[in-house]
């Protein structure tokens, strides 16, 4: 228990163990320990802004969705009413179509009833001019009454 | 166990005594073989146990803490860097609560303050005859394991300690500051010789009993292990309760030598605070 050397053996080694830390062991942990506590907070704060842009996500996702939902209504009612129209259109089409159908039908008859009363009418004449020839055989000469018997077809 | 070899005072004795080396009084140099022998050295001797077992533990400290500074990641931390970070930051914060100036010294100096003399504080739990026993096998008389129960070691480092102070005073205060803060309160200039033996007495205190407060308590308890250590040779039930005690004292000392760590780098804050004050 004698005071000797010791006491400056162990001032010098205390001072040396003293730089020793303050230059190369406090520095790093410090730092590191600042950069971890910087990082943690920067975390933190990405997390909550990462929250906010959810947040803003949502509510821009379920404005679109809302938006789709009008335009697709506005869609489905503008195809009805397209729907409608062609439909319309093509009524009208049709009709026209049928009256003109009906229109050429009646005309073909007419010209049908037309012709087969003029094929009527020709067989009449020849079966007129053939009776009469026959009651009259010698006296009416065909060719003598010619105008005679195409004024009588004409009547009939 | 060595106890049946001397009596009770001489194995006491023997436990104080440190590992001395130094000139014997017919010149040769070497290590001290009695006390006496060691007392004959003065002050031109160097106690080789104290100064081994200081750097050794010192040495220890730096390079787990170096390893981990040298590796000092932001991620997520290792056990060792954990525990490291733990210690750093409850230094870190004792320092921040107690030292209101800018000084980058102060927080490792805290740091080496603590865990150093935690660590040769923690000497004194290893049961105590194993080391000198080692020792005395190896040829060497004495051993002594506790380098803070050495009032060399506690003075060196109380008086670094104060040395800084006072280096930090006069530059912050500047040398007629210092002197004016010695001399002229708390009386007024009229009463300097007053002023000057009440501060004085103020400021020799600082170091003395940082360094005896440390000595006195790791001493105090190095020597009730040494008592409770001679009960080992008394029979089978002094042994037992020997045990016992040894078991309830070490545990208790857990308690004390880290509250010592802690004070002596407590004060010594405050003290470097002190130092960096304009007035106080």
């Amino acid at each position: 228990m004698n005071i000797n050397m010791t006491l400056i053996g162990q001032s010098i080694t205390f001072a040396i163990f003293v730089w020793f830390c303050m230059k190369f062991v406090w520095p790093p942990i410090v730092s590191a320990l600042e950069a971890r506590k910087k990082q943690i907070a920067d975390g933190l704060a990405a997390a909550d802004r990462g929250k906010h842009e959810l947040e803003l996500a949502a509510k821009r996702a379920s404005e679109t969705m809302h938006e789709a939902k009008l335009k697709a209504s506005d869609i489905i009612a503008q195809a009805e009413k397209r729907a409608m129209q062609i439909v319309e259109e093509a009524k009208d089409v049709a009709k026209a179509e049928g009256d003109r159908l009906i229109v050429s039908a009646k005309a073909e008859i007419e010209q049908e009833s037309h012709r087969a009363r003029e094929a009527l009418r020709g067989d009449v004449a020849a079966l007129v001019v053939a009776g009469a020839g026959k009651v009259l055989r010698r006296e009416v000469n065909a060719q003598a009454h010619a105008d005679l018997l195409e004024a009588i077809k004409n009547e009939l | 166990m060595s106890a049946e070899a001397h009596t009770s005072t001489e194995y006491i004795k023997h436990h104080l005594q440190n590992l001395t080396y130094g000139q014997h009084a017919d010149g040769t140099w070497g290590l001290a073989h009695s006390a006496q022998e060691a007392k004959d050295m003065g002050f031109m001797a160097i106690n080789v146990d104290t100064m081994g077992f200081s750097i050794l533990l010192g040495v220890l400290f730096l390079f787990f803490f170096r390893k981990v500074a040298q590796s000092a990641a932001t991620g997520v931390p290792s056990g060792l860097q954990n525990f490291v970070e733990w210690i750093v930051e409850f230094v870190d914060s004792s320092v921040k609560g107690s030292f209101t100036a800018r000084n980058p010294m102060v927080a490792p100096l805290a740091l080496t303050i603590f865990i150093w003399i935690f660590l040769m504080n923690l000497m004194d739990l290893l049961p105590i005859d194993w080391l000198p026993g080692l020792a005395g096998m190896m040829g060497l008389p004495y051993m002594k394991v506790v380098a803070s129960t050495d009032p060399n070691a506690t003075f060196g480092m109380s008086l670094t300690v104060f040395a800084l102070v006072i280096y930090y005073s006069i530059k912050m205060k500047g040398l007629g500051g210092f002197v004016g803060e010695l001399t002229l309160q708390p009386f007024g200039k009229w009463g300097m010789p007053a002023n000057l033996l009440l501060e004085g007495v103020n400021l020799i205190a600082k170091p003395v009993s940082l360094a005896l407060r440390l000595f006195g308590n790791m001493y105090a308890g190095e020597m009730i292990f040494i008592l409770i250590a001679i009960m080992f040779s008394g029979g089978a039930v002094l042994a037992l309760t020997g045990g016992v005690l040894q078991w309830a004292w070490a545990v208790f000392h857990i308690l004390i030598i880290t509250l010592q760590a802690f004070i002596f780098m407590t004060l010594t804050i405050v003290y470097l605070d002190m130092a960096h004050q304009e007035h106080h």
